[in-house]
């Protein structure tokens, strides 16, 4: 008989520590799979161009509450979630400039507005102030402008899903890049395209976006800058660069000639310019 | 008036065992209701005749299917909202906008605020305003009337429980100390880290991310936590570790709303403890342990009826002040 209960007690004892260590495994394993997303994060598996205001990468995934508010007010879809794949990124919002750059079409800066965290910094209010990157010529040699050619069509093809807002089509809503052709007897389109260039233009001509002079960019972001003397040019990258990304989206060339860098601009920002 | 105790039900929601009341917890009126109850020879003869007739014509789960209703519908406004483009309910579950106006899921807004350490306006007024809605409608109410993670969760349960019957799976109880401890420490790597480590694998916001933007990988880690419960042990998520669930509890501990227990009613044929999430909170049910005539379920309670609707003889009721059955 007491050798009886002296087994219950046993069994009771072993099955109650079986409880706490298979607890403890539990608990520990969920800990140590949320652990794991410092992986990507830690060696920069996957850097990603974030949308306009976002702080610096470590203080925006800190501060970002992985909402989508951003994603659903950009009016060219621009703004993406991020999957399980970056780690503590995951539903982080960024920006693919090749499929759909921030061409600024909002003006206002919705996402920043939209963000209710500040990892989109509310201090930032006009695109020129904007420093989600910067632009880089990688294969110079392919663009079309350094070989002196044109261009004639769709940038993108007919099957590019991209938008652009054409103020002289339509100044409120953006419209798919492929129904936009192109007749150029020089490619020019980053500098075409450019949102700050497009700005600085209708400032000089006595018309800043929305009456509001302070929308009007102080610097120039890209220029195409003469090699020789046959017409031939070179994309450059000026200062007032700010990385939306839409030189990288309109250029025809495959793979593009200029891509983002959000590698450095970022790394001393607040989410914008000094 | 009715007995509860802020102590003993947050202790019970953080981990603890509910405790058996002291013999002078109990007023002399409530001990002569158990020692009848006891001395009641019919009542188990009352339980059997009950237990057989529900087991032949099975009631309806009533609630349940509500709470079903109210649950898809939430998720769906945030679908729907995004998708048809009627700005009603801005963002998922983490934080959103309400016609809009700021809402912040408090544990997602609790991981930020740790990792980001600075807090913005709206991010305040979000909370805020979040943490009276859920103090008002009892806390872990979000987890089975809103949560995406939970209803999923529901499915996994039922066929956990038929593979069960069959002997197929066995439960492995797990102790429920391990949420405060897993909420300790995912609220201190946000803090240490600078990271908001436990949205990385929470499966209410992967879900309604899912929802709202299209699914992707992360929905493996929801599957597997789903197998989980169904091979292992029952409702472990929800159990033992959600942070989100202990957070809400927490917010819900002096909630007006709550289910009530009535003692005199009850048969104590522990209809109510089987099909619970948490039946810790219904320990006061088992004949002897209730400390009043009326008790009110404790801060882990998600409200989510299941209980009120299991009960035979209508003792657990949702009470809200003023609100009719309970209105002493």
């Amino acid at each position: 008989m007491n050798e009886n209960v002296k087994k219950a007690k046993r069994r009771t004892s072993q099955k109650a520590r079986r409880r706490f260590l298979r607890s403890v495994l539990y608990g520990a394993g969920a800990v140590g799979v949320a652990l794991l997303g410092y992986l990507p994060v830690a060696g920069q598996w996957i850097t990603r161009l974030r949308p306009p205001g976002a702080l610096h990468e470590e203080k925006f995934l800190a501060a970002c509450i992985k909402c989508g508010q951003c994603v659903q007010v950009c009016p060219v879809e621009a703004i993406r979630l991020a999957d399980l794949d970056e780690g503590f990124g995951v539903g982080v919002p960024y920006i693919d400039a090749r499929a759909q750059a921030c061409d600024f079409s909002c003006d206002g800066l919705q996402c920043v507005l939209a963000c209710p965290t500040g990892a989109l910094t509310h201090e930032v209010n006009y695109p020129h102030q904007v420093d989600m990157g910067v632009a880089r010529v990688v294969n110079e040699a392919q663009c079309l402008a350094v070989q002196g050619k044109g261009f004639r069509g769709q940038a993108r093809g007919a099957d590019f899903t991209g938008k652009l807002r054409y103020a002289e089509v339509d100044r409120w809503n953006p419209i798919p890049v492929r129904d936009h052709p192109y007749d150029l007897d020089l490619c020019d389109l980053c500098v075409r395209q450019c949102p700050i260039e497009i700005r600085i233009a209708e400032c000089a001509a006595g018309k800043p976006p929305s009456g509001d002079e302070r929308q009007c960019p102080p610097q120039h972001a890209i220029k195409l800058e003469p090699i020789d003397d046959t017409g031939r040019k070179r994309p450059v990258i000026l200062d007032g660069c700010v990385g939306c990304g839409v030189c990288e989206m309109i250029c025809p060339v495959e793979p593009a000639v200029i891509v983002m860098d959000s590698s450095e601009s970022r790394a001393s920002s607040k989410g914008l310019r000094a | 008036m009715s007995y509860s105790s802020l102590k003993d039900s947050v202790a019970e929601l953080l981990g603890r065992d509910p405790r058996k009341p002291a013999p002078d917890e109990v007023s002399p009126e409530v001990k002569a209701i158990h020692q009848d109850k006891r001395a009641d020879k019919s009542r188990i003869a009352k339980i059997r005749v009950e237990l057989a007739e529900k087991a032949a014509n099975k009631p309806p789960e009533k609630l349940r299917r509500k709470r079903w209703a109210v649950l898809i519908a939430v998720n769906l406004l945030f679908v729907l909202s995004y998708w048809l483009d009627i700005q009603l309910l801005e963002g998922a579950l983490t934080a959103s906008r309400f016609a809009g106006f700021h809402m912040a899921d408090l544990n997602s807004a609790l991981q930020v605020m740790l990792a980001f350490k600075h807090v913005v306006i709206n991010l305040v007024i979000g909370t805020v305003t979040v943490f009276v809605l859920w103090w008002l409608l009892g806390g872990r109410t979000f987890c089975s009337w809103v949560c995406p993670y939970h209803l999923l969760a529901e499915w996994a349960e039922m066929l956990h429980l038929w593979l069960a019957k069959k002997k197929i799976v066995k439960d492995h109880p797990m102790d429920r100390r391990m949420r405060t401890v897993a909420w300790l420490v995912f609220a201190l790597l946000a803090l240490l880290t600078g990271y908001t480590v436990y949205e990385t694998i929470s499966p209410t916001g992967i879900l309604s991310r899912a929802l709202i933007y299209g699914p992707g990988v992360a929905l493996i880690w929801v599957g597997l936590l789903l197998a989980f419960e169904v091979f292992y042990s029952r409702r472990a998520w929800c159990r033992y570790l959600c942070p989100i669930g202990l957070t809400y509890g927490l917010v819900g501990a002096t909630s007006p709303f709550k289910v009530r227990y009535h003692l005199s009613s009850c048969f104590h044929e522990g209809e109510c403890r089987k099909v619970c999430l948490v039946p810790h909170v219904l320990d006061t049910v088992i004949l002897g342990r209730a400390r009043g005539l009326e008790v009110d379920i404790g801060a882990d309670c998600t409200r989510c009826g299941r209980c009120v609707d299991a009960c035979p003889t209508s003792s657990l009721t949702f009470h809200f002040p003023g609100s009719g059955k309970a209105g002493e």
